[in-house]
This record gives C-alpha cells, sequence and structure tokens, in this order.
C-alpha cells in the first residue's frame, strides 16, 4: 500500500520483538482499546541497562511498526538514556508516517516511559527523564475532521 | 498474485458492455445534444433512452429523472433546494444518524444557515423506529430524508411506511437510494418517495455520473443554474457518453436484479458463515433480516480494523473498514456507533462487500487469508479474550 513507506511496511508485516518477557522487571501499558490502539511493553533490566525489550500492541500499522522500531531503539540503552527517546526519533528512524499518523508514534514513547516508571516505583530510582511525569495523565486529542470519499 | 475486490459498495468496475456503449459517443459520435444538427440530435436521442433505462429501473417516467454528477450531488440538490424552497413554512428537516455524509453534512451546512434538524436514531439492526420518527415531526417540518440502504452495514430501512408517515404531515421526503439501486427492488410509485438519488458507479456504470427521481408536481428548483439543459432542472452540457454508460448499467441492473440478489446473499451468507465457523469472536454488526444482499460488516474482536486492511492489501483483498485509523478523519463509523457497537469493536470492524465478478473461490480465499491474519495480529494484541478488554 502506498500509504506507508518500505521500511513502515516491513516492520508492519515482520515486527521484532514481539511478546511478553517472563518474570519482567517492568510492565508498562499506554492508551486504549476505545483510543484505538493500546501498547504494553516489557523490559528486562540488568545494572541500569535495558537488556532486553518486548511489546503487544493493538493498533494500526503506524502503530505495530513504531512499537516495533522504538523497542529495538532502546535495547542497550540505559534507563535515562531510553528515556530519551522521544516519538520524533522513533518517527525519523521509520522514515517518516504520513501525516495523520504522526500520533501513533507517541504510543511507545508513552509506553516506554510507563515500563521505567514502573521500574523506577519498584526500586525506589529517582530518574531524572521521568521529572513532570504524570503515569495518569489523559492522551491528548489528536482529532481532526477531514471527510471521507466513497 | 491472486487479487480479490470486496469493495463492492465503494465502488463497481464498468462492465464490458457498459464501457462499448459509451465508446462512439468521446469520438465520432461527440455532438452536444443543444445543437440542431444531425450529431447534436442523436445525442440527444441517446439522452432519452438512457433516461427511460434509468427510470424504468425505478419504475418511473422518463421525465421525473434528471441526470447530475454523481449521488452527492443529487443529495445536496434534494436537500438544499427543498430546504431554501420550503423556508417560509418552516425550518425543521428530519433525516438519520446513518446517513452519507453526503447528506449528513448538507444538514449540517442548513443547520448553520438556521435550520434545525433531527437526526433519528437506529435500533441495534441498523433500522429506524417509526414511532420516533412520527414523534418527531412538528407544525415547521419541512422535509423528511432517509437513506434506502446503508453503505457501511447494509440497513434497507421501511422506506415506504416512512414517506406515508410523511404524506400524512404534508412533508416533502427524500431518500438516498445510491446503495439500493440494482441491490433491491425500487418502484417510486409504490414508495411514494418525492425524490430519490442515485449514481452510475454502484451499479457497474462510470462515475462522475448520477440521478435525481424528482416526482411529477413537484417544482424542486435547479441547484445549478445555466443553461436549459434536464428539462430546465439542472443546467451544464449533458455528459453524454456517461448517460449513455448509466442507462445501460440501469437497464442490466433491472434484468438481472433478482438473480443478483439471491446469488449476492448465497455468496455473502456463505462467507459470513465460513468466517465465524473458522474464526473466534467474529461478530456480525447489524441484522441479517433486512440486509443489503453482499454487505457482511464483521468485527473482529481483539484487534485493530486498520492492520487487518493492510494485511488483507498484502494478499491482495480489497475491503474497507470502520476503523478510526483508517479513515482521515480519525473518526470511528458513525453509523456503527449509532447501531451501538462499542467503539473498540468499532475500530476491529471491516465491511466485505460482494458484487457481480466475486466468486466462491474468492471468497474462499478470503477466509484462508483472514484466518493467518487475525492469529497474527492477535499474538500482536495485550488484548484477548482471557485477558478481556482492559
Amino acid at each position: 500500500m502506498a500509504m506507508y513507506n518500505e521500511k513502515v511496511m516491513d516492520l508492519f508485516m515482520n515486527p521484532h520483538n514481539v511478546g511478553e518477557i517472563e518474570n519482567a522487571d517492568a510492565v508498562g501499558t499506554y492508551g486504549s482499546p476505545v483510543c484505538g490502539d493500546m501498547m504494553q511493553i516489557t523490559l528486562k533490566v540488568e545494572n541500569g541497562v535495558i537488556a532486553d525489550a518486548k511489546f503487544k500492541t493493538f493498533g494500526c500499522g503506524s502503530a505495530i511498526a513504531s512499537s516495533s522500531m522504538a523497542t529495538e531503539m532502546i535495547i542497550g540503552k540505559t534507563l535515562e538514556e531510553a528515556l530519551k527517546v522521544t516519538n520524533k526519533d522513533v518517527l525519523d528512524a521509520l522514515g517518516g508516517l504520513p501525516g495523520p499518523k504522526i500520533h501513533c508514534s507517541v504510543l511507545s514513547e508513552q509506553a516506554i516511559k510507563a515500563a521505567i516508571y514502573d521500574y523506577a516505583q519498584k526500586n525506589g530510582l529517582e530518574l531524572e527523564g521521568l521529572k513532570g511525569y504524570d503515569p495518569n495523565a489523559d492522551e491528548d486529542d489528536h482529532h481532526g475532521d477531514l471527510g471521507d470519499e466513497e | 498474485m491472486r487479487k480479490v475486490y470486496l469493495d463492492y459498495s465503494a465502488t463497481t468496475p464498468v462492465k464490458q458492455e457498459v464501457l462499448d456503449e459509451m465508446i462512439p459517443y468521446f469520438t465520432e459520435k461527440f455532438g452536444n445534444p443543444s445543437s440542431l444538427y444531425e450529431i447534436g440530435a442523436e445525442a440527444k436521442e441517446t439522452i432519452m433512452k438512457a433516461r427511460e433505462q434509468v427510470a424504468q429501473l425505478i419504475g418511473a417516467k422518463p421525465q421525473e429523472v434528471v441526470f447530475t454528477s454523481c449521488g452527492s450531488e443529487s443529495d445536496n440538490w434534494a436537500l438544499t433546494s427543498a430546504a431554501h424552497w420550503k423556508r417560509a413554512q418552516g425550518n425543521h428537516i428530519i433525516t438519520t444518524k446513518i446517513e452519507h455524509h453526503a447528506v449528513l453534512h448538507t444538514c449540517q451546512a442548513l443547520e448553520k444557515e438556521g435550520f434545525s434538524v433531527t437526526y433519528l436514531n437506529v435500533k441495534p439492526d441498523g433500522r429506524i423506529d417509526l414511532q420516533e420518527l412520527a414523534d418527531a415531526i412538528t407544525e415547521k417540518t419541512i422535509l423528511i430524508s432517509i437513506m434506502m440502504v446503508n453503505n457501511e452495514m447494509g440497513a434497507i430501512q421501511p422506506v415506504k411506511e416512512a414517506a406515508a408517515i410523511a404524506k400524512k404531515h404534508g412533508v416533502l421526503f427524500h431518500t438516498d437510494a445510491v446503495q439500493a439501486a440494482g441491490n433491491v427492488p425500487i418502484d417510486v410509485e409504490e414508495l411514494g418517495v418525492d425524490m430519490l438519488s442515485l449514481s452510475a458507479h454502484k451499479i457497474y456504470g462510470p462515475k462522475g455520473i448520477g440521478a435525481m427521481y424528482i416526482r411529477r408536481g413537484v417544482a424542486l428548483p435547479p441547484l445549478i443554474h445555466g443553461g436549459a439543459q434536464e428539462m430546465k432542472k439542472r443546467a451544464g452540457t449533458e455528459n453524454v457518453p456517461y448517460i449513455a454508460g448509466f442507462g445501460k448499467a440501469a437497464e442490466i441492473a433491472r434484468r438481472q436484479l433478482a438473480e443478483h440478489a439471491e446469488r449476492l446473499t448465497e455468496l455473502r451468507d456463505y462467507f459470513i458463515s465460513q468466517v465465524q465457523k473458522n474464526i473466534p469472536y467474529v461478530d456480525v454488526n447489524g441484522g441479517m433480516e433486512h440486509r443489503h444482499p453482499g454487505n457482511a460488516n464483521l468485527a473482529f474482536n481483539f484487534i485493530e480494523g486498520e492492520s487487518l486492511l493492510l494485511m488483507l492489501d498484502y494478499y491482495g483483498i480489497s475491503v474497507s473498514t470502520g476503523s478510526a485509523c483508517s479513515s482521515k478523519s480519525l473518526e470511528p463509523s458513525h453509523v456503527l456507533a449509532a447501531l451501538g457497537v462499542p467503539v473498540e469493536k468499532i475500530h476491529g470492524s471491516l465491511r466485505f462487500t460482494i458484487g457481480d465478478f466475486t466468486t466462491k473461490e474468492d471468497l474462499d480465499y478470503t477466509v484462508e487469508c483472514l484466518v493467518k491474519i487475525v492469529e497474527k495480529l492477535r499474538a500482536l494484541s495485550p488484548i484477548s479474550a482471557e485477558k478481556g478488554w482492559n
């Protein structure tokens, strides 16, 4: 489909890091099926470094491709480094998404934050990148009406 | 790779006989129907013939059929001109929550001009409640517009009964029959409607040509002003090749209606039963009794519709979805929402529409692919029957 570039289509059809880590050190979820997308991410953390990350996503092609890319980008990074990965970084790594789909990459950024927050809570850590983070903040309203064409 | 088109409610391919009918009017028979010399007169005759063919499809008289550029123009014309025409008598319009946007957005535009619009609810089967319609009528009601067949989930409305209620109160009645034509029998006399919209590209004719039935005696003012074409009701040089194609498509649709509807119903019911037999947690949106013969709108629980659509496309299968993420608006289907389908299920709903070129093998291939795709996407989803929707 011409809607997505090859990189996005490839990650959508063959996503990496799919699943759930058993006895994960941290779990984060973001979104809900009512909103149309939801991501769950589980982490394995060793010495402050993300040793493994796996995801499960309910969502469109962009949401799944972004989830795959984001997990790839945080594996091997320290928690502080992982918190610096923004949706813009994910977008760039994907080679861009169509305009109305850009919000889909926010999903993975927020799910990663939620998982690291979970890890910090469990382990009594204070992380610079979590300052001001509110785990119960509402999702942005990103809707705009462009009409249909049938 | 195998190509399977299951989106006949979006548009249909032009049938060869229809195309053959159109071709000469682009080149050797290119005359303007308003010209008095031979090729002009010939074009005029072609339009008359097509007008009769379209009229026959809906049980109308030829002079009650006016060609337009598309179904949306017909809807815009019916609503806008009727509202302005009857404004002295009132400012209230009644329609439904599940109309096509050509009607809904026209109503919204009229609301900005000071008209007041009641949007009727629908029951879970997608049909209106006639009592709610009767109760909604006030002294100020000037127009009722209720679609005959819904484009997303195929509900067939009780148009005859609704038009009778309108008539009793002296209110103009319009129906958008774009999805109905060729799929369910239409007889305007029996239905008792005042105006009815049609489109050629849903009945194996070309895009860019539509029509409106206007009952004789209903002096609907024109929307497009200019020349005296189309009995002074719709200006603009007639699109002769497309009109000829529309006429031919209407003739075929009328001839094959019963056989077409029976074949589609059989294939559609087979498809739904195969999907539900092979894939768990699939719901049918809407009722089965009063339904477009080729429409299957299915909710695949725990997964999202755009990803389903993309993977089906990868296998060469074309369908559409009520999912927010596949529409440019990012809003989930207003039709499925009005039916009371929960939003999370709307996100996972797909519309399959079967048509004349669909075969049983196409449907078997689609089911085979769906089994693989749904399994793959459910494995990817954090939601499942065991975990529940949260």
